[in-house]
Order: structure tokens, then sequence, then C-alpha cells
């Protein structure tokens, strides 16, 4: 097992990817000559050269939708966004565009195109550039929706979405890009989109949590420890598909559920995830389900409220305690 | 480069600034300087109606037939579609290109189907028919039906044939440019020999993806030929309350894009214009080419076309593309009168036929919604 970064562990998907086939690019705003805003694709322009590895100007709805082109005439496109955030301006192409086509032209052209880069909070960086976009991306069929939480399930699942010939949402997250982890050395390691990893198992109460809310969920599930109980960690890893079967059956254990969703809370994943649960779980649940969120405010500035704003694990084990009614 | 652009704003501001200062200098005799002033040459090819001839193009009679059917063709099938929609065989937005057909037709004749690639906007029956897509086809799409172009999934808007490279009509102005630079940039990578011909109408212009588009295109030198079809109203606004420039060839130059001006109510110079712009992109020179249509129905159905004068439609009639050609056929002896209603019978029948093929295909069977997209498994509606 490798102990790398989850930024290492994304290059060497795209690398390992790009050295297969040919017909694989990468392109974004600072991704060849600056070697990546993040450093993910730092090495790659020389690896590949310049017709592979491709600067582009603060275009994203252009690069964006040059991207569902190429994918459209042969191609399968890299699209990085510096950040999800900067994609807003994108949308019309990703919802539109890759999302769509292929119904629209029954079934005629396929979009095998990733758009990939970090999602969610990333410190004091105030509302524009805080934004979690899952939820969003995920209300439209047609789009796969992919948010990883560590090194291995980075790469394995990248060279998934790179394969697969549908549109791949694929979310990081600043924060995590310097985080270590192992990582499989098995040769053309792969994760099947759309399967849920059981990150710690247990019988007390199911906590759900995907990108950084999963480490919320693994702090909640070890304060829970302390105390005695077993909590089961889910990293649904995948949005869209999700992967009910896992977290059903890990209900239907524990009769006990709660997500963390670092998106602000209306119609969010964890509303979906709530909604699913409460219909295939309704006679195994022995509490209501919680969730613990962003605030119902855009992200502020502010140090003090700004780690308000986001969901913590502190909350994330006191709603534990309240779905177990030991509080 | 930059330091002499702010010395000389800095002195411009000094001339400027300080009006006792400046008088004080006129009184010593000094000249006063304003800003320097600068010109930009623009350069622009123009393609003017009446300017070429059939033989100047090397079309044979038979081709100038070809095209004059396949006008005829146009026409004729979006007549029969009005009448379909008022019996309601046809639903959802139609939106006509009739007025519009040199510009599909010589486009088709200058271009090589099934290498080069195709795709334009949501007025897109006529490049359809121009490109060889059946009347049966895009009839029973119309109609919503399995045997469609687009098996009953796009509709009027979203004609899409993979083997004739129509690489979609689409339905968000200026949504598609972008798509047709990667399409441009695939053929590139692909080094394929293929150009992409990008169609947009006047609105689009004005959209930002058509800008961040043009911009990937010069920049990165992609064999793409984006083409506006200037049919004068973007739906009820004409060109000049849109634009601040209404010479929409200009755009091409901030993009380092040869720009042309192209008389879209002739055929042949349609095809003339396009020859050459796809022969440069096939050398990955980027072009902006302005077509000036005109479009004689509403922007849809629903559409009484209220923002213009009878007179205006009326004077348009008169540069009709398709009684152009017929009348050029007739005075250059290449066919006579019988033989041209000959082909407007043929082609009537053609797309009466359509309509019965239309009327007889199955509606897609309900399982259908579910395919050509990834769509979540065991996921009822209904839970």
């Amino acid at each position: 097992m490798a102990q790398l970064q989850l930024r290492e562990a994304i290059r060497a998907a795209m690398v390992e990817e790009m050295d297969r086939d040919e017909d694989i690019f990468l392109m974004g705003e600072e991704v060849a000559q600056y070697n990546g805003a993040y450093k993910v694709s730092e090495g790659m322009l020389a690896r590949f050269g310049e017709k592979r590895v491709i600067d582009t100007p603060i275009s994203e709805n252009g690069f964006a939708g040059l991207g569902i082109g190429a994918a459209m005439n042969g191609l399968r496109p890299i699209i990085e966004f510096m950040t999800w955030n900067f994609a807003f301006v994108a949308i019309d192409q990703i919802i539109n565009n890759a999302a769509k086509i292929r119904y629209m032209s029954g079934g005629q052209f396929k979009f095998p195109i990733v758009f990939r880069g970090p999602n969610g909070a990333a410190g004091q960086l105030a509302a524009t550039h805080n934004t979690s976009v899952e939820s969003i991306y995920s209300q439209f069929p047609g789009l796969k929706v992919i948010s990883i939480s560590n090194p291995d399930d980075a790469k394995g699942l990248l060279k998934s979405a790179i394969r697969d010939d549908d549109p791949v949402i694929f979310l990081e997250s600043e924060f995590m890009y310097g985080m270590r982890g192992e990582v499989s050395d098995e040769e053309d390691y792969t994760i099947p989109i759309g399967k849920a990893r059981i990150a710690r198992e247990g019988d007390a109460v199911t906590i759900v949590g995907h990108n950084k809310s999963y480490w919320r969920a693994m702090e909640a599930a070890e304060m829970l420890a302390a105390d005695g109980y077993a909590a089961e960690v889910i990293d649904p890893r995948t949005i869209r598909p999700f992967d009910w079967d896992t977290v059903v059956a890990s209900v239907k254990k524990t009769n006990r559920l709660v997500i963390v969703d670092e998106s602000n809370p209306f119609a969010s994943v964890s509303s979906e995830i709530a909604f699913q649960i409460q219909s295939r779980c309704f006679d195994d649940l022995d509490a209501p389900i919680m969730r613990v969120t962003a605030k119902d405010v855009p992200a502020p500035y502010a140090k003090n409220l700004m780690e308000y704003y986001m969901p913590s694990a502190e909350d994330t084990y006191r709603a534990c305690r309240k779905v177990m009614y030991l509080d | 480069m930059a330091s002499e652009t702010r010395k000389k704003k800095a002195k411009a501001k000094a001339a400027e600034g300080n009006g006792a200062e400046a008088k004080a200098a006129e009184a010593n005799g000094k000249v006063v300087e304003g800003p320097e002033q600068h010109s930009i040459e623009i350069t622009f090819e123009s393609y003017p109606a009446d300017a070429y001839t059939h033989e100047d193009l090397d079309l044979s009679t038979e081709d100038v037939l070809d095209i004059y059917r396949n006008m005829l063709l146009q026409r004729r099938f979006e007549e029969r579609s009005a009448q379909m929609y008022g019996k309601q065989k046809i639903a959802g937005f139609l939106h006509l290109y009739i007025g519009q057909e040199a510009v599909s037709a010589g486009t088709a004749r200058a271009m090589k189907i099934g290498l080069d690639t195709v795709i334009t906007a949501y007025r897109d029956h006529g490049i359809a028919l121009a490109l060889g897509m059946t009347s049966n086809e895009c009839m029973a799409e119309l109609f919503g039906k399995a045997t469609g172009c687009s098996k009953g999934k796009g509709g009027s808007m979203h004609f899409f044939s993979k083997e004739k490279r129509l690489f979609g009509g689409h339905g968000i102005v200026g949504g598609h440019i972008p798509v047709a630079v990667g399409i441009a940039f695939a053929h590139k990578y692909k080094g394929d020999g293929g150009v992409c011909l990008g169609f947009f109408g006047d609105g689009a212009v004005w959209q930002g993806s058509f800008h961040e588009a043009s911009n990937l295109a010069g920049l990165y030198d992609l064999p793409v030929v984006l083409v506006v079809e200037n049919n004068q109203y973007a739906m009820g606004t004409s060109v000049d309350r849109a634009a601040a420039e209404p010479d929409l060839y200009k755009q091409g130059v901030s993009y380092a894009m040869p720009g042309a001006l192209v008389d879209g109510m002739d055929v042949f110079s349609v095809c003339k214009a396009m020859r050459d712009h796809i022969a440069m992109a096939r050398d990955n020179k980027p072009s902006f080419v302005e077509i000036r249509t005109y479009r004689y129905r509403g922007h849809s159905m629903s559409d009484p076309g209220k923002y213009r004068t009878k007179e205006e439609l009326e004077a348009k009639k008169n540069q009709d593309p398709i009684l152009r050609l017929k009348g050029y056929i007739l005075t250059h002896n290449l066919a006579d009168n019988d033989q041209l209603d000959e082909i407007d019978e043929a082609v009537k029948q053609e797309v009466m036929e359509s309509v019965e093929f239309a009327e007889n295909s199955p509606f897609p069977p309900l399982e259908a919604i579910y395919e050509d997209v990834y769509s979540q498994e065991d996921y009822p509606f209904l839970a």
C-alpha cells in the first residue's frame, strides 16, 4: 500500500488512464504550465505534452462546452474546475448539454466526460467560494455524482469515472488535497461507481456522511465509542447512483439514522436520504431520522461564524445520542 | 508596451486635466495635445447575391436541379408541418425555417457530408433535410413517433443524426456554440480531416457563450466555421434593437478570426462562401461568417409577427431564395417550367408520404422513457 496525498491519488488515476487511452485529455484553468491551482496535475504537462494537458482562459462556460463537444465527437475529456463554485457560469453546459443530449438524441451520442474539482467549504472564503453543489447536480438524471473522502477512493473511483460513458461530476475538497492515506497497489485499481463503503461497523446507530462530512461522522463514532456504543459509519462515495441497499441494510440493523451533510439543508442530499430511508425502512426505525447540515445561510467570512456554519462532530454526536434516546 | 501605454495615458490626462494649466499653455504658444487617435482596419470578405453562376462553382445542371429540389423539399416539408401543427398532430414548439433554405442547401453543397459535422439551434429542419436525413424520420420526429430521428425524444428542436453527422438542434440560445468548438477540437485532436460547422441565430451573438467559444476557437486554432444565420429577428427583437454593433460579421475581429458577410438569399453565394471558409477550417483556421437571410414566418407557431410591417415582408418575399433559383434555372435554360413542376409534384408526394409514415408509426413504448439516459434503478416514482 502506497501512502499518497489525495491530490497525488487523483493525479495517479488521471496519469494511469491517460497512459492507457490516447483519447483522454485534461483541460482547465492553470492545469498545465502552472501545474494545477492545487497541484493536482503537477508534472502532467511534462509527461503528456500540450496536446493533452491544456490551459484555458477563464471561460468555464466555454471550456465546459468544449469538453462536451469533444466527448460527443469521440474523445474522453477530463475538465477541471478550479472550484465547483466557478462552474455556476457553466451550469447550462453541464445540465442542458452533458446531462440531456444523449436522451434528446435517442441515445445516438454518448458523453464520456468527467468534470472534477474541489467542492464545498474551503475556509474563510465567504459566500461565493464555499458552496456545496452535490444536491444541485444530483437533481438531474443523466449525471453521475461522485464525492470522495480519501485517497484510495479518489483513485479507484476517478479511474472508473474516466471509463464511464456518462458524464460524471467528481467532487473533491481543497481541505483534503494534502490528506495522506493508503492507496491500493493493485494494478489497474478501480472501484465500481454506485457502491457505498462501510467504514466502521456497529449496531447502535447508522451515520451517513460523504466528503468532509464523512470525517465528522467518524469523529462522532469515536466519541460514541468512548460512551460504549458502536456506531456504523457509511460513506456513500457516490451520490448518484446511490447505494440504497447498503444504507437500508444498516438501518435495519441499527434502527437509527443520522446524516451529516455540509450542504445547506433545504432539498439537499440529506433530505433525499431521509425520504428514501423513511420510505424503505419505516417499520425498522426506532426514532425519527436526524441530520446535521450547514446553517441555512450563505457561508460567512468571520472565523467564529464560519466554524459555527459547518456541521460539527459534536453536533453529530449529539444527534446520535438523541436518536438513541440517551439524552 | 504596458509602460508605454501608461505613459500615453498620463500625458493625455495632463492635457485634459487642468483647464487653467491648459489655457496658460495655450497662451504660451504651446500646442495642447489630446489623446492620440488610432484606427483599426477591418477587412472582411463579401459574398453578395448574383455574383456567382453555377459554372463558377463547378455545379452541373443536375447539381443545380438537386439543390432546387432540396430547397423545395425543405419548404414543402415545413408548410405541411405547419398544417399538421394546426391539426394537433405536432405539438410543442415548431420553428419554421421558411425563407432560409438557401443557407442549408448551399452549405450542404460545400461540405463533406459524413465527415464534416454540423450543429445548429432549434430551427433545424432545413439543415437536417439538406444533409440527406429522410423526410420520413424528420416528420416522424415531429409527430413524436418511435421511428423519428431522435426516437420521439427530441421533437422539432432536437433533430440528431449520427450517420449524417448532425450533432443536433439545440434549444438554449447560444448554449451549443461551445459544443461546436469542442466538436472541432476533437476533429483536430484525432486528425480526422473533418471540420465543424456551427450555426446559430443573430440572437445568440449576444450570449456570453458565443464570445467564450469564439475566443477558444481562435486561441486553439480549431477547424470550425461559426456561422450566424442572421434572419434579422431574435424572436420579436430586430438586430438593431439588440446589437450595439449591428454588423455582426465584425465580431470575429476580437477573436482573431476572419469575418465574412454573405447574402443568404442566393444559394450560390452561400455555397461559395461556405466552400472558402470550410477550406480555411481544414487548415485549422477558424472563421466567422454572417449570412443575412430572412424568415418569412413567425418565430414559432404562436407568433403573429406583428413586429414587422407588411411592406418589409413583401419586399423580402421578392428575394425568396427558391423563386430566385427558379428564375435562374429558367433564364439559364437548365430546365423548363414543366420539369420544375414535376420536381414540385415529386417533392409534395414525398412529404405526403412522410406524413403517412409518421401517422402510421408507433409511439415510443412507455419503457422507452427510461432508455438512453443514466437513471437511478430501483427509484419508484410512486413511493
